[in-house]
């Protein structure tokens, strides 16, 4: 496919040696009739080529706010971001005009949605939506770019592309549609993908299906991948590093192995806990307890605090920063942080 | 031996396929429960496991009579329920209740949570409580974990973990016997569904309740469950403990089905052996001859298109491998990575 790329009078740069995304001090709000809802409050994370940064929270935890945030497709009002960076390849995209972020959208950023069926359009074959890509972004005419969707339909291994390439959405499985989401995303050769929960959606069976294809071409293609998740297994299987979100914040960062042998976050160790084991059969699942928070009112200091098993006075006075984690002898844990102030305790629990 | 409370025989729903429009003709139809048999016994639990598609929620509305079944039987304590109507399937409907999937929309908007939790009492006044209802569904609000103060609210002022418990209490109002729950966690937050899984097996004790628990979580439905039935496209296919299913699967489904579970293990990475299937499940209107996981298994031979395999112990195995499946080549994986 090195072809589109031409075809676009796009030179490859050479390999960016800084890392591809960086996400610093983010802060996204929506204005709402009850009062500011702060989805996101200070979120920095950065993923460098041929990287799987993974970002794991539940729902409300602002972890798609970002996803879209980065893409530029949040819709403002009722969104606003008050503050923060999001720098591609260094440069800082929210400073960026709207012509020139729409040259990244999609070309060199691509996002794969949740739900194939309704982020595919009903009314246009999947044949025609593909190729729209190559003609919005390329100037193809219509019989090249109906060549290059079957060209990526064969890819994500569609069978039967050539037959196929008419069929509207609907005639499409539910893992085949998210095949074709990959496809549209993997259209034009991003540096980066952003995939918001990409297998939630699909029976087990299929979705490992689904995930090899993608960890298979990003390797292929040597892309980012940011993959936003609320699966701790979908997450053991593909991350390279782990971000974990909880109201709007990262509260614990750590390689993949690092995170699921030593948490350092209190709610991080209550997710891994309730996960059913076998040695627990018959006995109660550990439960973390109460609610995720109300972003509409976060609890003042630690969000987690009201739910912690750890939570002391100071916790409920003051947020705790992300900090770097280190063994006992002073020797900082590569990549390792966690917005809690006992995170020593924490580490140490098992 | 326990006593058994619900058997299940030869039950079968085809929703017809027709054709024309002032005469129609039927020209075929879905096959969404096609033949399944299996027990319940008093205070069991049976986890039902299975994709989209196989017929899982079909069997839950079958057994609830919500829709009726085109063959087959339904015995609550040795009795058809599956052909009664009017008062009679009123009065057994009483001991099976539901807790449904969603709990944004199987709570009605416009009442409150106490009209909710009542309205069972409405329909059955002859096991209403005598007296104080308001005071029956108070009981039943903190018997599931929520303030009785809250009875007034309407279901939007609660959470989606909150709201399932509103709809565990609304199905525990009569006193039943068995408890169907489909896929009662799948909606909520990781951090929510053990909270709901734990009321459940507590109530199971208090209550002395079988449940049928229907889920494509595996690893929630082997923590909850005494035997768990695999689903394929209408049919059980395995159906055993869980350590027969999830130790020694014999079924070529049941061993893919596991394998494709996402471990929560990053160091099992490397080490477990995935199968991935090719293809997606077969239309359910035309379902393949013989076998019909053939078209998606790796052991295919000929005898599976032409021989429909039946649920049964395989007479070459032994120990935990000898449980009910329903493959001719039937054995336990090997180098399944433990």
């Amino acid at each position: 496919m090195s072809t589109a790329a031409e075809a676009a009078g796009r030179e490859r740069e050479a390999p960016y040696e800084g890392p591809l995304l960086d996400v610093r001090d983010l802060h996204v709000e929506f204005v709402t009739r009850d009062g500011v809802a702060r989805a996101v409050n200070g979120v920095d994370y950065s993923v460098r080529a041929g990287e799987t940064l993974a970002v794991l929270g539940e729902s409300g935890s602002g972890k798609s706010v970002t996803a879209q945030a980065i893409m530029g497709i949040l819709d403002t009002p009722p969104a606003r971001i008050p503050r923060g960076e999001i720098r591609f390849r260094g440069r800082d995209m929210l400073k960026m005009g709207k012509d020139e972020r729409r040259r990244i959208r999609g070309r060199r950023i691509a996002m794969i949605f949740q739900d194939a069926l309704s982020a595919l359009n009903p009314v246009l074959s999947v044949g025609f939506q593909l190729g729209e890509m190559f003609r919005a972004h390329q100037g193809a005419s219509r019989a090249e770019a109906r060549a290059k969707a079957v060209e990526l339909m064969d890819r994500v291994r569609i069978p039967a592309a050539k037959q196929r390439v008419n069929d509207y959405p609907h005639q499409f499985s539910g893992g085949m549609r998210q095949r074709i989401m990959i496809a549209m995303a993997l259209a034009l050769e991003p540096d980066l993908i952003i995939a918001d929960e990409p297998t939630t959606a699909l029976d087990v069976t299929v979705q490992a299906q689904v995930m090899d294809l993608l960890a298979e071409l990003q390797a292929e293609y040597h892309m980012g991948l940011i993959l936003i998740t609320h699966d701790l297994g979908v997450v053991a299987d593909v991350a390279d590093k782990i971000a974990v979100m909880y109201a709007g914040r990262i509260v614990e960062t750590a390689p993949v192995h690092d995170l699921y042998a030593r948490p350092a976050h209190p709610y991080t160790r209550g997710l891994l806990d309730s996960i059913p084991r076998l040695d627990q059969k018959g006995q109660e699942l550990y439960a973390i307890k109460g609610l995720p928070p109300n972003l509409l009112r976060i609890p003042p200091g630690c969000a987690f605090n009201p739910r912690c098993p750890r939570a002391q006075a100071v916790c409920r006075g003051e947020v705790p920063e992300l900090y770097p984690v280190a063994e006992d002898d002073g020797r900082p844990l590569e990549g390792r942080g966690s917005a809690c102030f006992f995170w020593k305790e924490t580490l140490h629990d098992r | 031996m326990a006593e058994t409370i619900l058997e299940v025989k030869d039950l079968v729903k085809h929703y017809p396929l027709t054709q024309g429009v002032l005469f129609k003709k039927q020209v075929g139809a879905v096959k969404a429960v096609d033949g399944v048999s299996f027990q319940l016994d008093k205070g069991e639990t049976l986890g039902i496991v299975g994709e989209s598609g196989c017929g899982k929620s079909t069997l839950a509305k079958v057994l609830m009579n919500l829709e009726r079944a085109t063959a087959g039987q339904v015995l609550f304590k040795g009795e058809d329920i599956s052909r009664l109507s009017g008062a009679a399937l009123k009065s057994v409907r009483r001991n099976i209740q539901m807790v449904f999937q969603d709990p944004y929309t199987s709570l009605n908007p416009r009442m409150t949570v106490g009209d909710i939790i009542g309205e069972p009492f409405e329909i059955h006044p002859e096991v209403a409580p005598k007296g104080d209802r308001r005071k029956a569904v108070q009981d039943l609000l903190d018997v599931v974990g929520l303030n009785p103060e809250y009875i007034n609210r309407y279901p939007h002022q609660f959470s989606g973990g909150q709201r399932q418990r509103i709809g565990i209490a609304r199905g525990l109002a009569l006193k039943p016997e068995i408890i169907i729950c489909d896929e009662p966690v799948s909606a909520l937050d990781v951090s929510v569904q053990a909270q709901v899984i734990n009321l459940l097996e507590q109530l199971q004790g208090e209550f002395d309740l079988s449940y049928m628990f229907i889920a494509h979580d595996l690893s929630i439905v082997r923590h909850i469950s005494d035997r768990v039935g695999v689903m394929y496209l209408g049919k059980i296919v395995e159906i055993g403990t869980d350590e027969q299913i999830y130790e020694n699967a014999t079924h070529p489904y049941t061993q893919a089905l596991l394998s494709a579970v996402p471990v929560p293990d990053p160091a099992a990475r490397e080490s477990r052996e995935r199968i991935i299937l090719s293809g997606d499940i077969p239309s359910p209107a035309n379902p393949p001859s013989g076998c019909r996981f053939r078209t998606r298994c790796w052991k295919a031979e000929e005898r599976c298109a032409e021989e429909i395999p039946l649920l049964a112990i395989p007479t070459t195995l032994e120990g935990p491998a000898a449980h009910d499946s329903a493959c001719h080549f039937a054995e336990v994986r090997e180098s399944a990575a433990a």
